[in-house]
């Protein structure tokens, strides 16, 4: 049995009246790749912000890695990765600078990040193009870069936002194998989307509305018990009765 | 023409719906007169006077009385050598001097007019001003109170010798100085930004390809803030005459007319900054560091022009808020006509059309 | 005549000091009354041919028209005809539903009033709002508007340059329906997206990458088009899965897909190996491609060109 990397109870975050997440609990098992779905404003981000420790949560408890949200910010922060769409590298920094500036502020020592760098480069088959500034590279590439550079201080969880929207076909399969692999070697991969078609790469996906959790299964589990052809379709039942609309 | 007004309300709406920068646009004017009028012009009540009777008679000692008397100045150094008159300015000790030279009673009676110096520091040219002409009105109270006395008017000629600054060029007067730059702030940064948001929403792609002529974009995005920069040139008049006694020396309708001139001015170099970025914060920059900065730096306002390098007198010659600054100080306090600013108005106008043609080569019918 | 008619268009950028091609000569047209459909991901090249076909770039080579109007000669007159929906469209935040919508009749010289006919179905579910702030709106809601905004003035054609990017997937679906109803109002669409699964809600669909059409027919002709076997691999260990499968011979490719893997062979795949295959865990069924496939298979094909060349 594999441990759990996050544990959620009764977790709640509270603005004044407004209730953004209502006593949601889960667990993501370590190698995991969990999906965090969810319809704008139905919470997710309120939620993965609490997890990263960029928020307070108003009650409930929740660990990550083991550690306390309340409690142990720092530590979570160290030992999580973070990528999204919006946020990624520097385009003016060349690839290696880019990739020296992130272990830098992981704090690894400078020949730690020279070997991981080589392995980084060497695996992404960009070792001849460590000079390039990354705004000479194509999109894919500067997502797949953006996802290796997120995994440099070997974080026992990944947490990605968005990470294949508008991503050519082919690049978004070498993206997910990227993933798998990491999963393969144990990192938890927690993705926030709301792309439908990302979650089906999940293997299992909650789907927040209005502040709670809806649904917490495994893709193909959750079409069956509605009866549907695609997620697309099980997340327009689910969400078609929301309250909440908007960012 | 409906279409065109419409465009004018829109426009007009996104300026009232965002109270803040509003309330920024409309207090500034109120704020910077403020500061600058009362920073500039508290120091003249109670200066410290250094006084020098070489002459000690019974003429002299009732001048200084007298002047001893008004709330304007305190005697504070009354024996004085002259030759330390220079150290004592230089220490801050005191701003200003009046040096009585001997036989003041004597010239006075006998021969019915004599002088006396008055020496400025004149580092501080606007305090300078303002303190040389308070104490010469007192010594021209003091001639007057004299007529009653004789039969012969006396006269009493002051020589003001302003140490430091002798041309008392500078900061000679706030308020043409603000007026630009509060113009130029509103027209050209604002306009910059209005236009270049509309290209980050993606509304101007929409507005290009509607029957809609650029032209009418243009305009329709200025004149809201003509219109604005108005009734802020106002707010600086009547805020001038009223908290400062500064009335309008000179035609109200041709200041008016400079100042929609240079309005205009500001607000087509607003379209040209515009064309040449498709970011707010460039926009931002560019209309700061490119503008704002000459205007300050190189119009005459804070440092005499003349006293410049001869590279920047030359640069200074492209900056339209030097003409604008001219014509302000020359219709405002100088009181003069059209005659008197005929030339700046030339050239600004010169300025303009240059600007003009350039904004509406740069600004396209289609993107890229 | 047709709606669209494209021709030879080229185009490219200047980038720093490489020049980008953004277009490598496109050729397609568009019938009238049609649902047409740009499929393509990010930087392919769907915003530079619509900002041409509204007449807001000009090509460095090949000719454009939209209902027979020259995109560089016609430009007055195309403009008085087409609707255009920008990709970064987002409305002016600070203007209620009203006034937007107010603004955009007048600037294309009619009223709301004149046209309400055309964007009636819309505007009923925007109306209770009306006062509301367009900044305040949802996703879907802003969608609605905008698409009322551009509707406003009767185009003969709707240019919609990636209206469900960023959209959840309830305003999408019900995004493609309105799409459906103002086709029947007699409009031509152009409409570009970058997820494949919308392009069965199309007529016919322009699949492009790096400035080219890969491939243009219908979404079924499309997916007909596919001639590889193509099999559907569940397994609980996909890396693993994926590194052993490609060693094989018989594979093509093999790429992850939603839940399962999907893997192209080169022959139909024996019994043998299918049951050796289920010893290990690992389940295939043969299925029918997608246009995702098509768009992958495509996509692999150009690239071998270009490395031959």
């Amino acid at each position: 049995m594999k441990q759990n990397s996050i544990e959620v109870k009764d977790l709640t975050k509270k603005f004044g009246d407004f209730v953004a997440v209502d006593h949601i609990s889960f667990q993501v098992q370590q190698g995991e790749i969990f999906g965090f779905l969810g319809a704008n404003g139905a919470g997710k981000t309120t939620a993965m912000k609490m997890l990263c420790g960029l928020s307070f949560p108003s009650s409930g408890s929740a660990k990550v890695v083991g550690f306390d949200v309340y409690k142990e910010v720092d530590l979570i922060k160290k030992n999580i990765g973070y990528m999204s769409q919006k946020f990624s590298l520097y385009e003016d920094l060349t690839i290696a600078e880019n990739i020296k500036f992130y272990g830098g502020i992981y704090g690894l020592s400078l020949s730690e990040i020279q070997i991981r760098k080589n392995n980084l480069l060497h695996k992404l088959q960009l070792s001849h193009q460590e000079k390039t500034l990354v705004r000479e590279l194509p999109w894919g590439w500067k997502q797949k870069l953006s996802f290796s550079v997120s995994m440099l201080h070997n974080p026992k969880i990944v947490f990605l936002d968005e990470p294949t929207g508008g991503v050519d076909p082919v690049t978004r399969r070498e993206f997910w194998e990227l993933i798998y692999e990491a999963a393969a070697e144990d990192t938890t991969i927690f993705v926030t989307t709301h792309y439908m078609d990302e979650a089906e790469y999940c293997d299992r996906i909650s789907i927040m509305v209005d502040g709670s959790i809806r649904e917490l299964d495994s893709p193909t589990q959750m079409k069956q018990r509605y009866q549907c052809q695609s997620m697309d379709d099980v997340f327009l039942l689910l969400a078609r009765d929301a309250r909440r609309n908007g960012d | 023409m409906k279409t065109f007004w419409s465009f004018v309300k829109k426009e007009s709406l996104h300026i009232l719906r965002d109270p803040k920068t509003l309330f920024i646009l409309l207090g500034m004017p109120l704020a910077q007169i403020l500061i600058f009028g009362f920073a500039l012009t508290n120091e003249v009540k109670n200066s410290k006077l250094i006084v020098v009777d070489q002459s000690k008679d019974a003429e002299s000692i009732t001048l200084i009385q007298k002047i001893d008397a008004s709330k304007y100045f305190d005697i504070h150094f009354a024996e004085v050598d002259p030759n330390k008159i220079d150290q004592l300015f230089k220490a801050s000790k005191a701003k200003i001097a009046l040096i009585i030279s001997s036989g003041f009673s004597g010239q006075l009676l006998h021969s019915h007019s004599t002088s006396v110096q008055i020496i400025c520091d004149a580092s501080d040219p606007n305090t300078a001003t303002a303190q040389s002409n308070y104490l010469s009105a007192i010594i021209g109270d003091y001639q007057k109170s004299l007529l009653s006395r004789g039969s012969l008017p006396m006269t009493i000629k002051p020589e003001v010798r302003m140490l430091y600054n002798p041309q008392l060029k500078g900061v000679y007067n706030f308020v043409p100085g603000v007026m630009a730059m509060i113009l130029l702030l509103i027209c050209t940064l604002m306009t910059s930004v209005s236009i270049v948001k509309e290209k980050e929403l993606g509304t101007m792609e929409v507005l290009l390809t509607s029957p809609l002529r650029p032209a009418l974009i243009i305009a329709g995005k200025v004149i809201p803030y003509l219109v604005l920069s108005m009734g802020n040139i106002s707010t600086i008049l009547l805020l001038s005459y009223f908290v400062f006694d500064m009335p309008v020396q000179g035609s109200i309708l041709l200041l008016y007319f400079c100042s929609f001139i240079f309005i205009l001015t500001a607000l087509i170099l607003g379209v040209l900054i515009s064309t040449i970025t498709d970011s707010q914060m460039t926009a931002m920059f560019i209309s700061m560091v490119g503008m704002f900065l000459p205007t300050i730096m190189l119009s005459g306002f804070m440092f005499p022009i003349e006293n410049m390098p001869k590279p920047l007198q030359f640069v200074s010659n492209i900056v339209p808020a030097k003409y604008y600054y001219i014509m302000v100080k020359n219709v405002m306090i100088k009181g003069l006509g059209f005659a008197g600013i005929y030339k700046e108005l030339a050239k600004l106008f010169l300025l303009m059309s240059f600007f003009l043609i350039m904004s509406i080569r740069k600004f396209k019918i289609r993107l890229a | 005549m047709n709606a669209i008619a494209v021709q030879g268009l080229k185009k490219s950028y200047l980038q720093g000091k490489e020049t980008i091609s953004a277009l490598k000569g496109i050729d397609f047209s568009v019938h009238q009354n049609e649902l047409f459909g740009l499929i393509g991901p990010d930087g392919a090249g769907k915003t530079s041919i619509f900002r041409i076909l509204t007449s807001l770039l000009l090509a460095d080579e090949g000719e454009a028209s939209v209902f027979g109007l020259d995109v560089v000669k016609d430009f007055r007159a195309l403009r008085k005809i087409i609707g255009y929906m920008p990709g970064k469209f987002s409305l002016y935040q600070d203007l209620t539903i009203q006034e937007n919508l107010e603004f955009f009749a007048t600037i294309f010289e009619t009223t709301i009033d004149q046209n309400y006919d055309m964007i009636r179905d819309i505007y009923v579910m925007l109306e209770p709002f009306k006062n509301r702030r367009a900044g305040k709106l949802s996703g879907g809601m802003k969608q609605k508007l905008a698409l009322c905004c551009a509707l406003i003035h009767k185009p003969k054609i709707l240019f919609l340059d990636e209206p469900t990017t960023g959209v959840d997937a309830v305003s999408r679906k019900e995004f493609w329906a309105t799409l459906k109803t103002i086709q029947q109002l007699g409009i031509s669409i152009l409409v570009s997206t970058p997820y494949m699964d919308e392009a069965i809600l199309c007529d016919r669909v322009a699949l492009i990458q790096n400035g080219e059409i890969l491939g243009l027919n219908t979404p079924e002709g499309i997916i007909d088009s596919f001639d590889r076997p193509l099999y559907e691999v569940f397994t609980n260990d996909k890396f693993s899965t994926l590194q052993q499968l490609r060693k094989l011979d018989i594979t093509d490719k093999i790429y992850p897909f939603g839940e399962s893997l999907h893997w192209i062979t080169n022959n139909n795949i024996e019994e043998k190996l299918i049951s050796e295959l289920q010893k290990r865990k690992i389940s295939i069924r043969f299925i029918r491609a997608g246009i995702e496939d098509v768009f992958i298979h495509k996509m692999s094909i150009k690239e071998h060109e270009a490395e031959l060349h």
